[in-house]
């Protein structure tokens, strides 16, 4: 499978993976702290965040861990909090050659987190499955290795730093969204809808009791629905 | 219980749920809200996983505010990922020294 093409879409791929990789590299760090707290391992949470890459659906589930819960709320709650994935990877599965492998479908679901699924869907055209191996090339070890740290050695990173480093997967997610608002007003109405919307169902009373993962899904579904109703678009625009 | 278990059935939902429309759904949707629909889909989630979550995510709420403005606008001037990132945490960085 080696040519050309491949390895240009690897290190693309690799390259725009470095800011998501030191973002989660600080998320994970925190994500290990909270490991730590309800006894797990650093070794198991390395297993957990290489397999599950997930870093909301990680966090409820090891509250879920330290609550001892069962199996089936452990299933439920995860199902219900990676529900986005669900939607991530159909949309990626329209961009997927349809020559494309079981194997490399497979891999390439892997690795569908919120972030590499957004540099992903924001190339253009055809997607190149190494484009999103080189992504997970670097994200998904600095993933597990920050988790592993956090749970490892707790504090040791000044606070200062850690917060700085937070918000870097945040100014990736807007490095994503707001291009395609320039020029263009039904992007930048959902865009500013999505971001207020937001902000209101967190601060609102009756809302902000649901779980940051339900909000984002509710939302999700919502706006993006009332949008494709309003303003359905071309086949052509789209890519 | 183990640990490893609960482990197990996380993994198992999260691929289950990742792997599925890729492996299933070889045809192409050509209904078009749908299309529509998946089309707005990571833009909105993006969007709605970033504010206010950014403000949370920094000690003072604030400086998470201005990193928010701050990526913004860098975008919008057409700065990429990389850059756009660098902004936010050195605006973080900053402000919370002075704060």
């Amino acid at each position: 499978m080696y040519n050309e093409e491949n390895r240009k879409a690897f290190i693309e791929g690799l390259h725009n993976g470095i800011p998501i990789g030191l973002g989660y590299l600080a998320v994970a760090f925190s994500l290990g702290i909270m490991a730590r707290s309800v006894n797990i391992t650093p070794i198991q949470s390395m297993l957990a965040s290489c397999f599950c890459l997930a870093s909301a659906g990680e966090f409820a589930g090891f509250t879920l861990i330290g609550a001892q819960a069962s199996l089936w709320e452990m299933a439920f709650a995860t199902f219900i909090i990676n529900l986005r994935y669900l939607l991530m990877s159909t949309a990626l599965s329209q961009r997927l050659d349809p020559q494309t492998s079981i194997a490399q479908r497979i891999l390439v679901g892997y690795g569908v987190t919120d972030e590499i699924f957004g540099i992903s869907i924001a190339r253009k055209g055809t997607l190149n499955p190494y484009f999103s191996y080189g992504a997970m090339a670097f994200a998904i070890p600095m993933w597990t290795i920050g988790t592993g740290i956090g749970c490892f050695a707790g504090d040791i990173m000044p606070a200062r730093i850690v917060s700085a480093l937070s918000v870097a997967l945040f100014g990736m997610f807007i490095a994503i969204v707001i291009p395609p608002t320039k020029g263009n007003k039904v992007m930048t109405g959902v865009v500013g809808i999505s971001f207020a919307a937001s902000f209101a169902m967190a601060t609102l009373p009756f809302t902000a009791a649901i779980s940051g993962g339900t909000r984002i899904l509710i939302l999700t579904v919502v706006i993006s629905a009332i949008a494709a109703f309003l303003f359905p678009i071309n086949k052509d625009e789209q890519q | 219980m183990s640990n490893y278990a609960y482990i197990l059935v996380m993994f198992l939902v999260t691929i289950t749920i990742r792997v599925l429309p890729l492996t299933l759904i070889r045809c192409e949707i050509s209904n078009r809200f749908m299309r529509s629909f998946l089309y707005y889909v990571p833009y909105v989630t993006l969007s709605v996983m970033t504010f206010p979550a950014i403000m949370d995510a920094t000690n003072e709420p604030i400086a998470g505010a201005l990193a928010f403005v701050a990526g913004v606008i860098a975008a919008r001037l057409s700065a990429n990922l990389f850059k756009t990132a660098a902004i936010c945490c050195a605006v973080v960085l900053v402000a919370e020294m002075i704060l």
